[in-house]
């Protein structure tokens, strides 16, 4: 019986780690396909209008890094998921 | 211009140029500004370890900032290819080493993982909401310069006219 409670146990774990993987993994996902729009439309405003590339490259650079956040929050999760 | 594409209208700016390290060496600033915050609290409810742990977080958090605007600069002077390859590679690398430095760290005995997973979003969104309050309020002048900055060559001629 003990055995059979601390294999239960044990699978619970590869369960967690497998779900913080999977999480970490999708969430990075998101944020990929963001940055990519975010890029992708910054460039073409800096084509359509070189004059206003800085502005392009300021908002680019904030847009980048807000759209980052929600992979770090992927990461925060599967590391306290995993390791707390 | 120094840029090497092939169409003079899609070539980006001078290398002086860079409001991307503008921005992250102003965040890196306000980071060291709102640090004693973090790190105070967290050696509040997790202690010494809390302190040390918050400020690898924020280390973590500057250096993230200053390598994303690096990078940025860095495919801009080249063409506009070059800056898509450098934010698309450039945000896998960036995870890759931060997830690196965490688990290298995780097990050491300075470490809380608790107040350095929190840190790290907290620390990452606070600066960015602070810093985006502060570009909002000053957009018409790309780099967060206060005032439009006179070149020598303007100033001379200013200094010559009568």
């Amino acid at each position: 019986m003990l055995e059979l409670l601390a294999q239960a146990d044990q699978s619970v774990d590869g369960l967690k780690a497998v779900g913080a993987g999977l999480g970490y993994g999708l969430a990075a996902i998101g944020p990929g396909i963001g940055i990519g729009i975010v890029v992708a439309s910054a460039i073409e405003a800096m084509a359509r209008q070189p004059e206003a590339a800085g502005t392009a490259r300021t908002t680019m650079f904030l847009g980048i890094a807000f759209t980052e956040a929600l992979a770090l929050i992927g990461f925060v999760v599967f590391i306290l998921l995993n390791f707390a | 211009m120094t840029a090497t594409h092939p169409d003079p209208a899609m070539s980006l700016e001078p290398d002086t140029f860079t409001p991307e390290s503008d921005i992250a060496r102003d965040m890196a600033r306000r980071l060291l500004v709102a640090s004693p915050v973090f790190v105070v609290t967290c050696g509040i409810f997790w202690g010494a370890n809390g302190v040390s742990s918050s400020g690898f977080a924020l280390g973590l958090v500057a250096l993230n900032f200053l390598a994303a605007a690096g990078l940025m600069t860095w495919g801009a002077r080249i063409s506009p290819e070059a800056l898509m390859g450098a934010v698309m590679f450039g945000y896998i690398l960036r995870l890759a080493v931060i997830t690196i430095a965490v688990l290298l760290v995780k097990d050491f005995d300075w470490v809380d993982i608790v107040p350095l997973g929190l840190t790290l979003a907290v620390a990452h969104l606070g600066v960015l909401i602070w810093e985006t309050r502060h570009v909002s309020g000053s957009l018409a002048y790309p780099g967060l310069k206060p005032a439009p900055k006179k070149s020598s060559f303007a100033s001379d001629q200013e200094a010559e006219r009568p």
